[in-house]
């Protein structure tokens, strides 16, 4: 059936007006900026997180048994842990193995997906066969599930982890791209390149994947949410971050013994997770919001 | 009818293939471990000669393909293999721990859709006005909070300050001694109705309210989000203007009419979040030592026991499989257009 495209925007035009129409709707919405502060705040903490953590030393892991399970108090705003050791210091420089790597983690699985899911959408026929079949294969695991079975068969740690991860999410960039490729597909611009005799490579490159942009951004701001509590959640089980270094899941879970009278080894990693999801998430649902108008309200 | 019956027939099928792929994933994750299994099986002081035989028992010297031959076998007459922790059937692991898992999923989510679609509903009803605003901001919390942390932070709170619920477990250590549970259909809730145990009934019933909260926090986020924008979609409907205009009363209008319609893809997001609690319980049961799959499940991921790990990630994939295919079904027998697809 054939689709009568209704406007003819040059791509690029259309992103940057995107891009400032986004901006504009977050400076706008108290909910979305707070979020967007509290995002950047937390990736700059973890970028400098040596410079900024009161006791780098002990935020990596040295052991200060004199200061065991202090309670928080002005000269340490979270507390001591069992070992002693600044739990605002280890909140800090957990935020690496928290934050920065569920980020690369959704970078990755963009990587592999988006161009999967752009060939699988443009070729169509047996390869887009394949490849959704594939991609079906994976999306048949609870993701959470899947990514914990495969760090334990790869071996614990955090590299093991986040390569886990992104073999249980790129599955969805690869659908999300190829719905957004075929409703491309029958625009004029794609029609236009392919009539001129433009390689199908090159319109992929040129015409496709920057088009795909704006539902990806939306999706990964909303999946990054997903993939820090995934994270958290392998980092809890012990199948992440290995001690001494530092996590967020990881450090919830050393308190557990803990929580009723030294509450404050759990509570405030498990408070970091909290509210950096809450920031993405909030930020995701405005970003769907302006893309998707029609989803939620 | 038929073609109702055709859509179905073609589902079905579907599912079976993505069954089969899911196998092969299975298996061919089990071949990753880096360890000689038959070394984890002996343990490290194995001799030589003993690993050779083990692994011949095992089938690790035959090729790839035969030995997915003999797994599928295996699998086929239920046979899931030993556990290299337990030593027993992996199979009859997780059927013992299962109706624990089960009831607790079964609350969780009975206690999501009793709470999700109401908030859902009220929320839509009263858009913008402050029950709207607080509606969706329990659901933002209830999708950003990790399971692991919601069940230390309920713990310190009911048990802890308030003393209203006890801290973990699935029944008092007193109780067998006391009120013993006949176990009929291993659902305590039930079994303690069923033998009018009513005392029994309210220990497990106190034990059950936190760890079925817990799981259903992130259900009743996503469910009360979905009905809520179903719902307004649904009353910026033409029919919905036109009974409003005929008169008819708002409160039928809006929990009859509307909800009736806004229910399909309510069913989506609750189908999707059994599966998704399936996993989150494994987290639940850790924190409150509840004995289902949860912490055997731990214990085979940190001590790889992969016949455990295959066992449970081929019943997780086969139960999402599963939901998945019911509800397709269900929203093809609701809704007709869906077939005509």
């Amino acid at each position: 059936m054939a689709t009568i495209p209704v406007l003819i925007v040059e791509p690029e035009v259309q992103s940057t007006r995107t891009f400032r129409h986004v901006l504009n709707v977050i400076v706008r919405d108290p909910l979305s900026l707070v979020s967007t502060i509290v995002i950047v705040l937390f990736i700059l903490i973890a970028v400098f997180a040596p410079l900024v953590a009161p006791s780098p030393a002990e935020g990596a892991g040295k052991t200060n048994v004199s200061h065991r399970m202090l309670a928080p108090s002005l000269e340490h705003p979270f507390g001591a842990d069992r070992l002693g050791r600044d739990i605002l210091s280890r909140v800090i420089v957990g935020a690496r193995s928290a934050l920065i790597v569920p980020i690369g983690v959704v970078l990755f699985a963009i990587l592999i997906g988006t161009p999967l899911g752009a060939i699988a959408g443009f070729k169509g026929g047996w390869v887009d066969e394949v490849i959704m079949r594939v991609t079906d294969l994976f999306l048949a695991f609870p993701s959470l599930l899947l990514a914990m079975a495969i760090t334990a068969a790869l071996g614990r740690g955090l590299q093991n982890a986040a390569i886990a991860l992104v073999i249980s999410w790129w599955p969805w960039y690869t659908r999300l791209v190829r719905g957004v490729t075929i409703g491309l597909r029958e625009r004029y611009f794609v029609e236009a390149a392919q009539a001129t005799g433009v390689r199908d490579s090159v319109i992929i490159l040129r015409h496709i994947l920057p088009n795909t942009i704006s539902p990806v951004m939306v999706q990964a701001t909303v999946d990054l949410g997903t993939v820090i509590l995934a994270m958290g959640s392998l980092g809890f089980l012990g199948l992440g971050t290995q001690p001494p270094s530092p996590d967020w899941g990881l450090m919830v879970a050393e308190g557990r013994d803990f929580i009723l009278n030294q509450w404050w080894i759990s509570v405030f990693p498990g408070l970091a997770i909290f509210v950096v999801v809450l920031a993405f998430n909030l930020l995701g649902d405005t970003l769907r919001d302006i893309f998707d108008p029609r989803q939620y309200r | 009818m038929s073609r109702k019956l055709e859509y179905i027939l073609r589902r079905l099928l579907t599912s079976l293939f993505v069954l089969f792929g899911v196998s092969i994933i299975t298996f061919l994750l089990a071949r990753v471990v880096p360890s000689d299994a038959a070394v984890l099986y002996i343990g490290p002081k194995a001799r030589a000669d003993e690993i050779a035989r083990v692994r011949h028992q095992l089938g690790l010297d035959r090729p790839l393909p035969v030995q997915y031959v003999m797994y599928m076998n295996d699998l086929m007459h239920g046979d899931l293999g030993t556990s290299i922790g337990t030593k027993r059937p992996v199979l009859q692991e997780i059927l013992d721990r299962a109706p624990a898992t089960l009831e607790l999923l079964f609350t969780g989510m009975l206690m999501a859709v009793l709470i999700g679609i109401p908030l859902g509903v009220l929320s839509a009803r009263w858009q913008g006005k402050p029950l709207d605003i607080g509606v969706r901001t329990v659901s933002i919390i209830g999708v950003s909070m990790p399971a692991f942390f919601l069940g230390m932070v309920l713990q310190i709170l009911f048990f802890r300050n308030l003393g209203w619920l006890p801290l973990a477990g699935r029944v008092s250590n007193d109780l067998r001694f006391t009120h013993p549970i006949e176990t009929i259909t291993h659902f305590f809730v039930l079994d303690a109705l069923l033998t009018r145990n009513w005392f029994a009934l309210k220990d497990v019933l106190l034990h059950i309210i936190l760890p079925a909260l817990t799981l259903a926090a992130y259900p009743i986020g996503l469910i009360a989000r979905m009905t809520r924008a179903a719902m307004l979609e649904v009353l910026e409907q033409d029919y919905i203007r036109t009974a409003r205009a005929y008169g008819i009363r708002d409160v039928i209008v809006t929990y009859l009419y509307a909800l009736k319609n806004a229910i399909s893809p309510t069913l989506t997001v609750v189908g999707l979040t059994i599966a998704f609690a399936l996993t989150g319980t494994f987290f639940v049961e850790v924190i409150y030592t509840w004995p289902g799959l949860g912490e055997f499940t731990v214990r085979a991921l940190l001590n790889i026991d992969y016949p455990a790990i295959m066992g449970i990630t081929l019943l997780g994939a086969t139960a999402y499989v599963f939901i998945n295919l019911v509800v397709d079904i269900l929203q093809a027998w609701i809704d007709p257009r869906i077939s005509l697809k």
